[in-house]
């Protein structure tokens, strides 16, 4: 079979004549490629839904550095997220998810090293690097954690929090699914709700990349004679980078 | 990558191909959990015959109320116990459970899963000249996703607050609020979990489906030599593969809106007086998530059906098909436009008017590629030596139904005229005929057509006829007069048209309706009498019952695990060489050279002998 794609390659035009596959990728390549375009659209249909609620709301006009939240405006994410675990009261605007994007990114770096090691056939390579992106993938989720954390317990900053009852006192501070502190109620709502279905994309990527990284420890892909696999869930896990870029771009920078 | 890594990368992906050895399957990896694609398309198709009727059964009991609003219901409590108020009618909640489960059924579990789901997995493989799938181990896992969600919808229907009575598009607020209806219960939560399931294993099914027409042709199956149900299925696949998801992301969003207190879909809304809490959120947004699968879900449920027709129309007018590369490029126009029109099911859902007039134009341009299908059957049809089996009766109803539910589909596609026309019987009427009863005729043609080679045996053709003009006669019953009381403006999904005078001249039309529905619907036990009779008494098939050119008639009678015992067989031609001039016998399968057609070759197909002596050398060798 390889002869044939072999000699089929050389004339060009019978690539698609049958008999080969003509994107010269297994199938099971092929499906992966699938699923994730699959995948894309399910995210674009949520950032999407994002957009359409996010600008149903004006925007904040006044001084952006004597921001206040309310619900009546959507908030300016640079006021909203600025903490820095250890770093208490420090405005630092973007810093710690721009810490966690690189992090992110940095695995998809290993990932592609331990890609190129399986074409090598480098066993002892390939579970280097895919320890550190399996690393990568556990510190991005642990900073979430952090985030999501702050953000459900509050930002502590004076003049934040919900007045229930409308007597100036502040009943209510951080953020819930059906009250927050930020902004309007589905502010907290989207990011819960989109964060966490790419959280849970990137846990599905570690729990992946575990299983493989355990074949490859044990031999497994070297008696198959290939390391495909790691291509396989390395398309995965790039294409999750690749998500967060988006998330990042919507929440956080517009 | 090292040429190793690479040759054993082939080597794995081909490992079916060295399937010569004998396979020891027990019942359990032989009917239930099996991997052949030709069992899996058999579940599919029983699951989907029982599902239908479910579906059917559940319309006739709502054609009761709606032709005999008076009539005592008493005789159907035994059935539906608590659903019979206490003076004999029918619960008005469980009517908007009925229409429902009825549209649920009909457009995901019948026409997506047991259309596609049949003809895909059968076809796709036989045709292309695969000994399988590309990945069989998914494809069961795909027939088994969809049977969890079917179970779950099954038992939703038990549930004493009754199953989702939202309707099938299950508009938020009334499906994200418990308190509204008592089909917004339970029973809808069990619709969106069944729906989940339902969407991972079109998800899987599609991935592939997909693959397996990339990767797996034979030799010499050149995309422009694929047979148009091949070309359906492909961008049917295609389609599901993009716009599933967005319902998956919808449906997901609905989740927390009714179980953990966002507000996605929700705002301002009172409930008894009370302000609810949820602020900020869009039904309307709602409206256009759900419709951006909702649309080309229409055509996920129809293009599978216009392919099988495609194929058999031509096999039985004896007659290659007219226009195969206008049949192919109208297809593609269809998948990429059914993207593009989906918000002309919200013209009056308070979306931008000037929006509107975009969807509007993109809407009316799918009639062109849909009018150049019709035109291409007709032209195949013409002057054809045409064989009047029952797989030939229903695709020609097929074509029927497609032009007379098609022509309104021009009607509602006008912003303007929707005013009148949105949400009334005249929409029910128009989509039961484009793409409920096309597409069903779709799937029955495909089953009389596909019996011999799924069974090994005949089905009954007289039986067939009978089946045949019942309910293509009966179709036409149903809905023609429903446009009337469209037109009347009466709106779909009430309870009673009863109560109001301006629609009581439309009771006789509505008695008339109900009994053609009751009758069309007992019709299809002559089929199904037909179906389960035949696939052990009926009479023994021939290799190639129909003449027909496709490679799935190339395999033995009843094809085993594998499909072809020896080698797969080459392509050499396409599959509509039907009464080519000067050929022995009116049909040329696929698999024959044109080296051994020498006396109906083209001057162009001459030029082809020279390439295809190597490939015919190499199939020899092989």
């Amino acid at each position: 079979m390889a002869a044939t794609a072999t000699a089929t390659e050389e004339t060009g035009k019978s690539l698609w004549q049958g008999g080969v596959s003509p994107l010269k990728a297994s199938y099971g390549k092929l499906m992966m490629w699938f699923f994730l375009l699959s995948d894309a659209f399910t995210f674009s249909g949520l950032l999407i839904a994002y957009g359409y609620i996010r600008f149903s709301f004006p925007a904040y006009s006044g001084d952006p550095g004597a921001f206040v939240p309310s619900q009546e405006y959507w908030p300016i994410p640079e006021m909203v997220f600025d903490a820095f675990p250890f770093l208490h009261g420090i405005h630092l605007p973007l810093a710690f998810v721009g810490l966690m994007t690189f992090i992110l990114i940095l695995s998809s770096v290993t990932m592609v090293l331990a890609v190129e090691a399986g074409h090598r056939m480098d066993k002892k390579d390939v579970e280097k690097w895919m320890m550190w992106t399996i690393l990568g993938g556990i510190t991005f989720l642990g900073c979430q954690a952090w985030e999501w954390s702050h953000f459900i317990s509050g930002s502590g900053k004076v003049g934040w929090g919900i007045d229930l009852t409308g007597n100036g006192v502040i009943d209510f501070v951080g953020a819930n699914l059906a009250m927050n502190e930020y902004g309007p109620q589905v502010f907290a709502d989207l990011f819960f709700f989109i964060t966490g279905f790419h959280g849970t994309h990137v846990l599905s990527g570690v729990i992946l990349n575990v299983i493989i990284f355990y074949q490859v420890a044990t031999g497994v892909m070297e008696r198959r004679g290939h390391y495909e696999m790691i291509e396989k869930v390395g398309l995965y896990w790039h294409f999750v980078d690749l998500v967060w870029v988006f998330v990042f771009t919507f929440f956080y920078l517009i | 990558m090292s040429e190793q890594a690479q040759a054993n990368i082939a080597q794995d992906g081909h490992d079916h191909d060295a399937h010569d050895h004998e396979h020891h399957d027990n019942f359990i990896t032989k009917y239930i959990f099996s991997t052949d694609h030709k069992t899996i398309a058999k579940q599919y198709l029983i699951s989907g015959i029982i599902w239908a009727l479910i579906g059917g059964a559940l319309s006739t009991i709502f054609r009761l109320q709606l032709g005999f609003p008076e009539a005592s219901l008493e005789w159907l409590r035994p059935l539906l116990g608590g659903w019979i108020t206490n003076t004999g009618t029918l619960d008005p909640e469980f009517y908007l459970a009925l229409v429902t489960m009825h549209g649920t059924i009909m457009v995901f579990f019948v026409l997506t899963a047991g259309l596609s789901g049949t003809f895909s997995n059968f076809l796709i493989p036989l045709q292309i000249g695969a000994r399988d799938m590309a990945s069989g181990f998914m494809n069961m896992l795909s027939y088994w996703f969809f049977f969890i969600a079917s179970v779950i919808m099954f038992v939703s229907l038990f549930l004493e607050t009754g199953p989702a009575g939202g309707g099938w598009v299950i508009y938020p607020p009334l499906s994200a609020l418990p308190q509204a209806i008592s089909g917004s219960g339970m029973g809808m939560t069990l619709w969106l979990i069944a729906m989940v399931f339902f969407i991972a294993s079109t998800l899987m099914g599609g991935i592939n489906y997909i693959a397996t027409v990339i990767n797996m042709r034979t030799k010499g199956m050149t995309f422009s030599r694929l047979p148009l149900t091949i070309w359906a299925f492909f961008l049917t696949a295609i389609i599901g593969l993009l716009s599933f998801p967005v319902l998956f992301a919808a449906a997901l969003l609905l989740v927390f809106d009714r179980s953990f207190g966002t507000s996605f879909y929700l705002s301002e809304i009172y409930i008894g007086g009370e302000a609810l809490p949820n602020v900020g959120g869009s039904p309307v947004l709602y409206q256009h998530l759900f419709w951006f699968l909702g649309h080309p879900e229409v055509y996920i449920v129809l293009l599978p059906a216009l392919g099988i027709t495609s194929e058999i129309i031509a096999t039985n007018s004896r007659k290659p098909i007219f226009g195969y590369k206008a049949m192919i490029i109208s297809m593609l126009g269809i998948t990429i436009l059914s993207f593009i029109v989906w918000a002309h099911h919200m013209f009056v859902s308070g979306m931008n008017p000037f929006l509107g007039s975009i969807f509007m134009l993109l809407t009316l341009i799918i009639a062109i590629p849909s009018a150049v299908k019709v035109f291409n059957y007709l032209t195949t049809l013409w002057k054809g030596n045409i064989k009047f089996t029952p797989a030939m009766l229903f695709s020609i109803g097929l074509v029927s139904f497609f032009i007379s539910g098609g022509l309104t589909g021009i009607f509602l596609g006008n912003s303007a005229i929707d005013i009148q026309l949105h949400d009334t019987y005249f929409v029910v009427a128009h989509f039961h005929l484009v793409m409920g009863s096309a597409s069903f005729f779709g799937l029955l043609a495909g089953v009389y057509h596909w019996f011999p080679k799924m069974f090994g045996r005949m089905m009954d053709a007289k039986l067939g006829y009978i089946h045949f003009w019942l309910t293509f006669v009966g179709v036409y019953l149903i809905f023609f007069p429903m446009h009337y009381i469209g037109i009347a403006g009466f709106p779909r999904r009430y309870y009673s048209f009863t109560n109001f005078d301006a629609f009581s001249a439309f009771g006789d039309l509505n008695v008339f309706v109900s009994i053609a529905a009751i009758v069309t619907f007992f019709a299809q036990f002559i089929f199904l009498f037909n179906f389960f009779y035949s696939m052990f008494r009926g009479r023994k098939a021939t290799a190639n019952p129909w003449k027909s050119n496709t490679l799935e008639w190339t395999t033995p009678l009843v094809p085993g695990h594998g499909n072809w015992p020896g080698k797969i067989p080459y392509v050499y031609r396409w599959p509509y060489d039907y009464s080519k001039p000067g050929a022995e016998d009116d049909f040329i399968p696929q698999n024959v050279p044109h080296t051994e057609t020498g006396s109906s070759n083209l001057p162009h197909e001459n030029e082809l002998i020279e390439e295809e002596k190597a490939l015919k050398a190499e199939e020899s060798q092989a």
